[in-house]
């Protein structure tokens, strides 16, 4: 989906900012927690691993929720979102419960019930989403291939300033779930992953800075080049 | 209101956290001495220490380079590293005339075995949006200068493999052992945004 998380080369972010020495990992202790807690969310929402399903939720957060309190505020809101829609957490649970924390008095929601239609992931039978498959690799390394031209409404890792690019097949990379079905709970369907080389020229112009750049990019996302 | 939208206050990020882990706990769905135990495994044994040891032993060992250069995710389970988001770690190299760095223009993947968790400024969205599109110019912003002639190479993280850059030995360090330049291999340089330099 086109969210605002898919954000290779787009304009007004401002300058950079240069590293800092010795930045902690968590600048603040609610950002640990936050990550520790959405790691955990996340597995329970999902009945296991889905990092796919964790990223979808992350892309679906709007504006503010995705970028006001930066990565760790995200990873909160896409734990929210996640444990709601499982309905492990009813909706609203967490900001009832913050204002209860702060001295307000409300109500809070019920226990939701457990969702029936709910699908979990199943085991991994992989490690991480590395996974085997039998058929052999549609695109050989040196083949010229183009990123297809499309917009896929659920999650993808197709991003928008590569789709309807030409590169070559630089690495053939170990095959993997692919996020397209497994975020949405709709099956596994790992593919061969090509890192693919793009010329900047092809992805920005003539004008671009000169340098070149691979991606990883599922084979359902390529079609031949002539 | 919910974290997804909808107009309101928003309540602090801190306040909701702790909101969420009483709840959890509450429902039995946490142990908050696994959350204590993920955060202490962030903060102290899993850092650029770790991708350090990796790029040093490589420096002073040609047979290691070429094992790391072949297979990464081999090589560096020989030091002991592997885990979530190291299943599959490709280790390029940058030279005289070939210059790598790292992104993830889509959330902020990263090869937390030997890194840890990335910096802010990997997940900032400047950095996520320019780096792929004006690397040069980014670079420079960071502080690091490249001549004309040398040769970028992006590599965007779009799917489940992570990339950690081998960077050049610094000149003037020929003398050292393998544990005197461990504590000279940054993590800036590791994603490719700085260069390693002689003490």
């Amino acid at each position: 989906m086109d969210g605002v998380a898919d954000m290779g080369g787009t304009s007004g972010w401002g300058p950079v900012h240069p590293p800092r020495r010795d930045e902690p990992v968590f600048e603040k202790p609610w950002q640990g927690r936050a990550f520790a807690l959405a790691l955990v969310s996340s597995r329970i929402a999902c009945g296991g691993y889905n990092p796919d399903a964790f990223r979808h939720a992350h892309e679906r957060l709007d504006r503010a929720a995705y970028l006001d309190e930066g990565y760790f505020g995200r990873w909160l809101n896409g734990a929210e979102l996640m444990l709601t829609e499982s309905a492990a957490l009813a909706a609203g649970a967490i900001d009832a419960r913050a204002r209860n924390l702060r001295g307000e008095h409300v109500e809070e929601p019920p226990v939701p019930a457990p969702r029936p239609d709910y699908r979990p992931t199943a085991a991994p039978v992989g490690a991480g989403s590395l996974r085997s498959v039998d058929t052999a690799p549609a695109f050989a390394v040196g083949e010229r291939v183009r990123a297809k031209d499309m917009s896929p409404p659920g999650h993808t890792r197709l991003a928008r300033y590569l789709r309807g690019h030409t590169g070559v097949v630089e690495r053939i990379q170990p095959a993997s779930v692919l996020p397209d079905t497994n975020a949405h709970f709709q099956g596994e369907n790992p593919q061969h992953v090509y890192s693919v080389r793009f010329d900047a020229r092809e992805l920005w112009g003539e004008d671009a800075e000169p340098f070149t750049l691979t991606a990883e990019l599922f084979e359902s996302y390529l079609e031949k080049s002539s | 209101m919910t974290a997804t939208g909808g107009a309101g206050e928003r309540l602090p990020a801190s306040l909701r956290t702790e909101a969420l882990e009483q709840l959890l706990t509450e429902r039995g769905l946490i142990d908050p001495e696994v959350v204590d135990g993920i955060i202490t495994t962030y903060e102290t044994n899993v850092g650029p220490l770790n991708g350090a040891k990796v790029i040093a032993k490589a420096w002073t060992d040609p047979e290691y380079r070429r094992r790391l250069l072949d297979d990464g995710t081999a090589a560096i389970k020989e030091l002991g590293f592997s885990g979530s988001q190291g299943e599959h770690i490709v280790v390029v190299e940058n030279t005289a005339t070939t210059h790598h760095v790292v992104v993830c223009t889509l959330c902020s993947c990263y090869p937390w075995p030997v890194l840890g968790l990335p910096p802010s400024w990997y997940k900032d969205p400047s950095y996520r949006a320019r780096v792929v599109k004006e690397p040069r110019t980014v670079l420079a912003e960071m502080g690091l200068e490249l001549d004309d002639d040398v040769q970028i190479i992006v590599h965007d993280s779009t799917s489940e493999v992570r990339w950690l850059v081998l960077p050049e030995r610094p000149a003037g360090t020929e003398h050292l052992s393998e544990e005197e330049l461990v504590p000279l291999v940054t993590r800036d340089a590791m994603v490719g945004v700085a260069k390693v330099t002689a003490p």
